[in-house]
Parts: structure tokens; C-alpha cells; sequence
């Protein structure tokens, strides 16, 4: 049976995710809270993977509480911190457990995390994982053995439309189409023009492509995604709408930027839908929605 | 084929030697003096560190090439000094160290420095890793650029989202393996190389620890 969000997908639908990152900690509240605001507004909910390779309560326990407060899930699962054995037996968990979708990626680098001196793992890569993922549904595992049950996923990767240079990373998009991506979830894109360009390639195979969105709370933060996260470029005439709203008002600018994006996206069909990504402000993902008319 | 070493810090390595008053120093003549870790100087410069600590140094000598044979014939001829001091600090890579303590028994044999890699130099004083033994060369269809080496996370299907204008996130000044690779392939005219499923690779290539019986 496909996943809701799967179905989703399926409809034609704009469809809409947006994700959370679990606490540092074993306070949940603030994690269910977000989960509350979300799980009826949105199609699905990622929940991160030790985003930025900071440890945390795990991605998967924050997919249970998404189950358990009648959410749709989609389960993150990063390439770092496990090898092939552990990838492929929290998949078989995941599975009994209800959560019917992944996410697969590489991981950030240990380095920039807060485990400096911890092992980066990468047994397998993003592309390996979701052929991991075909073949766990084919009743295998990856070392030829028979499984007694299967898992059946609804699988999807991500991209990073405006990596300069593209080229490498519409050729790993091909990659990981080829092996059984249903869904890709960008990078944050900030160039509309730019983005449609990526869609005139990205429509050629038939995958669904949710465009990333990441709220910008300030003109500084802005100025510091593009200065030093990869792949990610604000253009300077965000940043100067934002330098320009009043003391006090720059989130309220963010959002408003974020919901005019989205719905210029809905208008015009670019993709399938979009991927709010709030860093920390998932509070604000609903006025976003708002903002957007939706 | 170099092995690269960085010598340990002091305080480290007097540590090591805390239980022992009598050292004798050996260092290498072959990577360990090219990377300035055990050559001639580094040996007289540790001899003086550890006088001045009230270490007494039975004897120093610079094996021509630590890991080789010859370090047997060089024991030999030391015998005296080796033989009364109560350990051996080793200003070589691990190879060395393995070879001196094949040498001398049951007497402790401590490394003075960290072995990093095996590397190459650019000519301007840079060693840089080109080979991590992996027991599978992917050099061919990698235009000469391996990914395990040359890329952080040593991903086999092109580049992750960190890359950034041709550099790595863990840091801007280096290269991105994938871009290298995207851009020597495309030169080759073999992209479809980079087009190729690449699986996941065989750690057990060759069984931990390693073994070969060549003859």
C-alpha cells in the first residue's frame, strides 16, 4: 500500500513537506509541540539525521512521535554514523513500525559537527542507500540473503539545484534517479529563474521535485548562508529587502519572502511542490503557509 | 611510496619514557628524514631534549632505511648501547618501530612519532595522500583521482551537497575530489565514467589484518 505521502505525490497535488530536528536532549515537548503545529498542515514531516553532525535524539524516534500524534513521517537517514548492517536493520524497523518514507543522504561531515573526533562511517553512499532500499523490497538484503519479510518504501534523495559547478550533481540526480529515488527534496533555492532551468532538466524523468525552502530571519543570516553554506545563494536583493524592514521585523520579512516564493512557485508550476525548512523557527512554518495563500 | 609521520609531542612522548632513565634514539634516513621527523637533526635535537630531561642517551643512530633488513645488521653493531638502555624511542614511521622491536627482544620499543599516511610530495615541502590501500584501485575509471583519498567522505558516485565552487565544506582551501574528477573526466571526454554505478566496496578485500604470502 502506498504511503499517504506517497499518495500525495501521486495526486497532482501542490504538495507541501517541511521537517524537524530533534532536541539535544530527552525533552520532547518542544519536539511534539512542533509536530502538533505541523502534522495537519503539511503532507509529511522530515525529521533530521544529526543535522550538521550534531548528536541528537535520533531521527527515528522523532518518526515514531510524528506516527503516534497521527502524522506522516518522512524518515532521514544519512550515510555518516552507520554501516551497512545498521542502515539496512533500522530500515526493517522503520518498516514494522509504520514509517513508510525516506529520505536518503550522504551526511554532513563529521568535522563540522559537535563529535569532532568521531569516525565518519560512509559504508555506503546516498546512490548505495537507495538501491539498498530496492533491494531490501526485493526480499534481499545487500549480502544476497533472504529476508522473511519485506519492506516497501516510498524513497527520495536530494539535490542541490545551484552547486556550481552543476554539472557532477545533475549527473549524481540521474544516479540516484536510476536507483529507485521517487522524490527529491533541493537545497535551498532562492533564484527562481535558476530553478526553473534545473526543472526543464529535472522534468525529463519522472521523479517529483519539491523545492527547498529555508526561511531567512535576517539580512546577516542571509549574508551568512551564502557566504558559507554550500550550494546556497541569496541574492542581493533579498538580502537588501530584508536589511530594509523595520527594527524587529526582519522575520516577519522572512516569512513573507518565503510565502511569496512558494506561491509564485504554486502559480507557476515549477515543480511539485515544496520543503519548508524553518532551522529552529518551525513555530512560524503555518504564517508561512499563510503567506503563501495556502 | 613515502610513509608520512609528525612527531608526537613532547610532553607525549616523555610519558612513554617515564618508566625508563636509559634511551637509546634511532631514527630513519628515508621518509622520516624527508619529512623532517627522525633524520640526522631530529635525532641530535631529541638526544639534547632528553639529557635536558635527565634522560641518559646510551647511543643514537640513523638507520638508512628503518623498515628494511638492514636495521637487523645495525642492532648488532649497537648492541652495547641498546643493550643497556631500558628502551628504544624510535624517530621512524610504524613500519621502523615494528622492525626494531623484530630486533631486540623483549626490550620496549617506543614510537616518537605518529604515523599519518602514505603520501607524496609536490616538491615544495606538501605531502599529500594519493593511496589508502583499499585493496581495490579505482584509478581507471576515475581519471586518476581516487575518491577514497581525495574526497573526505570517500564517496564512489559523485560529489555530496558539501561542495561548494570546487571546494570541500570540511575546508575551503581544498579541492573537491568530484569536481577533480568531473573536470579530468570531461577533459578525457569520459564522462559516462562518472555515469557508472559504482557499488559498495569490498572492505574485505583483503581480510583484516592483512596478509599476503608472496613466495
Amino acid at each position: 500500500m502506498p504511503s499517504k505521502f506517497k499518495e500525495a505525490l501521486n495526486s497532482g497535488k501542490f504538495v507541501i513537506t517541511s521537517e524537524i530536528g530533534p532536541p539535544k536532549g530527552t525533552n520532547l515537548e518542544k519536539m511534539y509541540h512542533h509536530i502538533d503545529l505541523l502534522k495537519d498542515r503539511v503532507h509529511a514531516i522530515n525529521v533530521t539525521d544529526h543535522q550538521s553532525s550534531v548528536m541528537r535524539f535520533p531521527s527515528i524516534g522523532g518518526c515514531l512521535a510524528i506516527k503516534e500524534r497521527g502524522g506522516e513521517p518522512i524518515l532521514q537517514m544519512t550515510c555518516r554514523d552507520r554501516n551497512r548492517l545498521a542502515l539496512q536493520a533500522e530500515l526493517l524497523f522503520a518498516y514494522t513500525r509504520g514509517i513508510r518514507n525516506v529520505l536518503c543522504l550522504t551526511g554532513d561531515a563529521v568535522p563540522v559537527g559537535d563529535h569532532k573526533e568521531a569516525k565518519g562511517v560512509f559504508d555506503l553512499d546516498s546512490v548505495q542507500l537507495l538501491r539498498a532500499i530496492r533491494t531490501l523490497e526485493s526480499g534481499k538484503d545487500l549480502g544476497g540473503n533472504d529476508l522473511d519479510g519485506a519492506v516497501e518504501f516510498c524513497a527520495g534523495a536530494i539535490v542541490t539545484p545551484e552547486a556550481n559547478p552543476i554539472e557532477p550533481q545533475l549527473i549524481k540526480f540521474e544516479k540516484k534517479v536510476e536507483a529507485g529515488a521517487e522524490f527529491f527534496q533541493t537545497q535551498a533555492i532562492y533564484d527562481l529563474e535558476k530553478f526553473a532551468k534545473f526543472m526543464q532538466f529535472a522534468r525529463q524523468f519522472p521523479v517529483k521535485v519539491l523545492a527547498g525552502i529555508v526561511l531567512l530571519s535576517s539580512a546577516r543570516m542571509a549574508q551568512y548562508m551564502t557566504e558559507n553554506v554550500p550550494g546556497i545563494f541569496v541574492p542581493q536583493h533579498l538580502i537588501d529587502e530584508l536589511a530594509s524592514a523595520p527594527k524587529g521585523t526582519a522575520l516577519q520579512k522572512g516569512i513573507e519572502i518565503a510565502g511569496r516564493m512558494i506561491a509564485t512557485i504554486k502559480k507557476e508550476g515549477l515543480c511539485d511542490g515544496v520543503h519548508i525548512m524553518a532551522i529552529g523557527r518551525e513555530e512560524v512554518v503555518p504564517d508561512i503557509l499563510q503567506a503563501a495563500g495556502i | 611510496m613515502k610513509s608520512i609521520t609528525r612527531q608526537k609531542p613532547f610532553d607525549e612522548i616523555v610519558n612513554q619514557l617515564h618508566d625508563f632513565s636509559r634511551i637509546f634514539i634511532a631514527g630513519c634516513g628515508t621518509c622520516a628524514a624527508i619529512t623532517h621527523t627522525g633524520g640526522v637533526e631530529e635525532v641530535a635535537a631529541m638526544k639534547d631534549k632528553l639529557q635536558s630531561q635527565g634522560k641518559f642517551v646510551t647511543g643514537s643512530i640513523v638507520i638508512p632505511v628503518a623498515c628494511d633488513d638492514v636495521t637487523e645488521a645495525l642492532v648488532e653493531e649497537h648492541q652495547c648501547s641498546i643493550l643497556s638502555a631500558h628502551a628504544i624511542l624510535m624517530m621512524s614511521c610504524a613500519l621502523g618501530v615494528h622492525r626494531m622491536s623484530q630486533n631486540v627482544g623483549r626490550k620496549p620499543v617506543v614510537p616518537a612519532l605518529d604515523t599519518l599516511f602514505i603520501g607524496m610530495d609536490d616538491g615544495q615541502g606538501v605531502f599529500h595522500e594519493v593511496c589508502a590501500q583499499c585493496g581495490q584501485c579505482l584509478l581507471g575509471e576515475m581519471a586518476g583521482i581516487c575518491p577514497i583519498t581525495a574526497c573526505h567522505k570517500g564517496l564512489l558516485n559523485g560529489p555530496c551537497g558539501g561542495t561548494n565552487n570546487g571546494k570541500c565544506e570540511i575546508d575551503k582551501e581544498k579541492d573537491c575530489a568530484w569536481t577533480l574528477i568531473y573536470n579530468r573526466l570531461k577533459e578525457q571526454n569520459r564522462l559516462d565514467m562518472m555515469r557508472k554505478y559504482q557499488p559498495p566496496k569490498n572492505y574485505q578485500a583483503v581480510p583484516r589484518p592483512r596478509l599476503i604470502k608472496v613466495f
